[in-house]
Formats: structure tokens, sequence, C-alpha cells
């Protein structure tokens, strides 16, 4: 496919290292504004590397992540972050000694045009209700999914890096998760999503990326994806 | 005056007002050591000589520039911060991925650098440091004389104390320092600068021994041992509160004080041990100290 476009992100040749371990060998990948894009793989391929590479908290990383154009690698995370990046972690980091509502206040406004407060509650009822309780970890495990997307909402970022949403959650909050991925790309984000759930992906996603040993191998689009059922199943080994 | 279990009120009332004033210093010192383990996860043991750096810094001032008291609780808390600032740029800085000991090891090496300097420009004896006009004399309540500097003292620390809790626990800027306590990589990630956090987190730890050291001066004599002398009974302090809890630190620096007078007044023979004997029982009891956290 070819971009004419600039993308909102650019991946070429990523690598990183936690100590002495070489996790991304060169992946290469981008995400044009307003897409939803998913990556795939085993466990272990290095999705959440990824993800965390582009963020800057990994040990060391090489190569090129741009967004909009501008070149972030040699950026601090506090610096990718203001650039208009936000970082919806695997465990989710809802912090105990925090209540909720400090929870969801936490992350600075980094660009004007975060989403109000209000429209956050309207994608998550939930958390309105439970914006009294005294400590974050105390919300169960869909309630702390929501409020840990719902706090990088605010902040004006326009690209949401999540990971694994839908983690261990009931098929019920994995449907709500699920809609408000719609919800937001209604509303103009864009989206990079880490997925073992294939499922899932699938109702939510625009286009695939493939991850094995730390490389992208293969991508396609939501409408390619009945044709490559079987090589995907390979992929992933289901 | 009437007696209690035999003890005249005069002789209780007065003890106890030591150890409140003892306690509102263990409180500060306390509250400092909390803040900058919680954040830096380093031992500061460099406290006791940035408490005694504050005392200095007042007495110079007092004699060299003619700066009062007052004016002495504004500046000397700012150098001695600016102190602490360059110190965790140059040197703590490298520490925070390393083991507890390496940081216990620097900031000690640091304190009797810092006391032996003192001690080498101007003796190891102390020297007065005035009470401020406003604050002489005292008050006669009937049942014991309370002298306005040490009321000052108890009611000044308590605001401090409260003021930090308040600001750590109830402040949107407390939340993040309290987020970055317990995940600074994500926290930077949200866009926070979470070492320049760092950086004045110890800054305002330091500020707040020289805030103390100030307030000692015209107590103690002002000398370049002063700092060692008390920090001992502080680290009991915080070990016993548990290390990282700021309301713990707070509570237990004053509570300790009290009992420490008390024991004074009872059985005076173990006035200078109590603190160790309650430690070392919270210690075999609760290890993670009164109000510590992690078990």
């Amino acid at each position: 496919m070819l971009n004419v476009r600039t993308p909102l992100l650019a991946v070429n040749g990523l690598e990183a290292w936690y100590g002495e371990s070489h996790i991304l060998h060169g992946a290469n990948f981008n995400v044009q504004e307003g897409e939803v894009v998913t990556l795939l793989g085993r466990n272990g391929a290095g999705k959440t590397t990824t993800l965390k590479s582009i963020m800057g908290i990994v040990g060391r990383r090489a190569g090129s992540v741009r967004l909009e154009g501008r070149e972030l690698i040699n950026c601090t995370s506090d610096q990718i972050a203001r650039a208009g990046i936000a970082f919806c972690p695997e465990e989710r980091g809802i912090f105990s000694s925090l209540s909720v509502q400090e929870n969801l206040l936490l992350p600075p406004a980094v660009k004007p045009g975060g989403l109000p407060l209000d429209q956050v509650f309207e994608l998550f009822p939930n958390l309105k209700d439970r914006l009294a309780a005294s400590q974050g970890t105390k919300l169960s495990g869909g309630e702390q999914q929501m409020l840990a997307i719902g706090r990088i909402l605010r902040t004006g970022a326009r690209l949401l890096l999540l990971d694994e949403p839908t983690e261990g959650l009931a098929p019920v909050i994995i449907q709500q998760i699920g809609r408000t991925i719609g919800a937001l790309k209604d509303k103009g984000f864009t989206i990079l999503l880490v997925e073992q759930n294939f499922r899932f992906a699938s109702t939510v996603a625009d286009r695939y990326y493939i991850m094995e040993h730390g490389r992208i191998v293969d991508d396609f689009t939501n409408s390619e994806l009945e044709a490559n059922t079987d090589k995907l199943h390979a992929y992933l080994g289901v | 005056m009437f007696e209690i279990f035999g003890i005249p009120s005069t002789a209780l009332f007065g003890q106890l007002l030591i150890g409140l004033i003892n306690g509102s210093f263990y409180a500060l010192l306390s509250l400092g050591l909390a803040v900058i383990f919680g954040m830096l996860n380093i031992i500061n043991f460099a406290h006791g000589a940035l408490y005694m750096l504050g005392a200095f810094t007042a007495f110079l001032l007092l004699h060299y520039a003619g700066v009062d008291y007052w004016w002495a609780l504004v500046i000397v808390p700012i150098v001695v911060g600016i102190v602490g600032v360059v110190i965790e740029r140059l040197l703590l800085q490298w520490l925070y991925k390393l083991d507890h000991l390496y940081g216990l090891l620097l900031t000690f090496g640091l304190a009797l650098i810092i006391e032996g300097m003192f001690r080498n420009f101007f003796g190891a004896s102390g020297r007065p440091y005035q009470i401020p006009e406003l604050l002489r004399g005292g008050q006669n309540l009937g049942f014991m004389f309370l002298p306005n500097y040490r009321a000052w003292v108890v009611f000044f620390s308590a605001v401090v104390c409260f003021s930090t809790w308040f600001l750590i626990e109830r402040t949107s800027l407390g939340a993040t320092l309290r987020a970055a306590t317990e995940n600074p990589t994500l926290v930077r990630a949200f866009g926070i600068n979470v070492p320049r956090m760092i950086m004045l987190t110890y800054g305002f730890g330091a500020a707040l021994a020289a805030l103390a050291g100030v307030m000692a001066a015209p107590i103690y004599n002002v000398s370049p041992q002063m700092g060692s002398d008390i920090i001992i009974v502080v680290f009991a302090v915080v070990v016993i509160g548990g290390m990282g809890s700021i309301l713990g630190a707070v509570l237990t620096g004053f509570g300790l004080g009290i009992i420490e007078g008390l024991t004074k007044v009872f059985f005076p023979e173990a006035s200078n041990t109590v603190v160790f004997v309650i430690m070392a029982i919270v210690l075999l009891v609760k290890p993670a100290g009164l109000f510590g956290r992690r078990g």
C-alpha cells in the first residue's frame, strides 16, 4: 500500500534492548491519522516492547520514531508524551496511593483539545459513580481499565497506545471497551492497539501488523482479513 | 502548684514541654527524611548535617550580615534547599538504580565532610543564638511557666508539618509526587519531568531540615555536631513510624518526644534509651513500622 500522506506515526528500523537482551530487531510500520491499527503476534514477539519503545521507556532503543514527521528517537519519555502520544500500559498502572479522582486527573494536559471530563464520563459512566473511591486499586479490573483509558483522553494527545486493554476482562466489559474504541475513533483519535484477543481486534481495527521475533512480518487491512485467516492462524498459532 | 503521682506539676509539665519541643524537631526532621526516602529511595544520612547547616547559616547571617531570626526563617531554607539541589544533581542522581546502601554511605560521607568542615572553621564549642526580641519572656500558666519561644516552636513546627502533609496528601502536586513514588516510569510517560521533581524533592527535604535548624538555634547551642547528636534519635523515630509514611513520621516524632519527656520525670535513668527500646520492640512486633505500608 502506497502512502501518499505523511503518516501520523512512522516507525522505521526500530530496535530495543532490555539490558543485554535485544528484543526488537528493526520493526517498520506506520499509523495514519484517524486509524485504529493493531499489532498482533504471539507472546514474546515484541508487541508490548514496541509500544514501550515508541514511548521511550525501554532500556535502550535505536532506529526512527516520527510523529507528524518529527523525530522522537532521542527524546525522553516526558518529551514524547508532550509531543502528543499517550500510553495505557498492559498492567493498567492505576496508582494505589491515589484516589480514583486523583488517578483520573493525574496526566497533565499536553496539548489543547483533550476530552473534557463530562465526555470522559459519557464514555465511562461507571467511573463517575466510583469517583469518590479512596483508592484507585479498589476498583474492579474493568473499572481500572476504564480509568486507565479515561485518564489519557483528557490530555489532548491524539495518538493513543493501548496495550491489551481487554486482558482478563469479562465479555460484557470487553464489548464496552470495543464500543469505546469505536467512539474514540469517531472523535478523531488515532489508536495503536496491542492485542492477543484477535476476535476483539477484528471488531475495532482498520489494519493489522503481524509481529514475530521483534520484526513486522506481515500486514493487511480489515477487508483482507478473511482471505488471510489461515495465514493468521499459522502466525498466531491458534 | 499541685502534684501528680508525687511529682510537682511544674516538673511534670516542664518535662512534657521539653518533650514536645524535642518532638517538634524529631517530627520536622523525620518528615523530611520520609519525603526524601519516598521519592529518592535514599536514606539521607546527611539530614543532620543539613539541619546543622541551617542553624549555622542563621548564626552567620545574624553575626556577619545582621539578618535577624525572622528573615533567617525565610532565607536559610532557600539557601540550604539550593545546596540540596546541588548535592542531588552532582551526586545522588547517579545512585537511584543502586541498592539503598550506596545512598546511605554517600550521604553519611557527606555528613562527615560537612560536619568536619564546620568543626575546622568554627571549633567544636557551641555558640549561642539569641531568642528574637518578640518571643522573649513567657507566660505563667499557673501549673507551669511557658517560655514564649518554646510555644512558638511547637506551634510553628506543627503548622509546617500539617502544611507538608496537606501538600502531599491533599493537592494535585502531591498526587503527582505520590504517583511518581509508586511508578516513576509511568508518571514520566504522562509528560511529567520526574527527574526535576526528584531534584526539587531533595531540595525541599533539605529546606525542611534547615528550617528545623533555624528554629533550634535559639534553644540548643549552634555547634558543628548538633546534627549528629539529634539524627540518631530521628532515625529511630523514622524506623518506629515506618519509612515513607508522612503522617507516621509526624505523629511518631511528636509522640516519642513526649514519651522521652515523661520518662525524664518518672524514670530519668532511661530517658536517653527509651526511644531505642521502643524501636527494638516495634521492630520485633511490626518490622514495617507503626505506619509503614510494606510488610
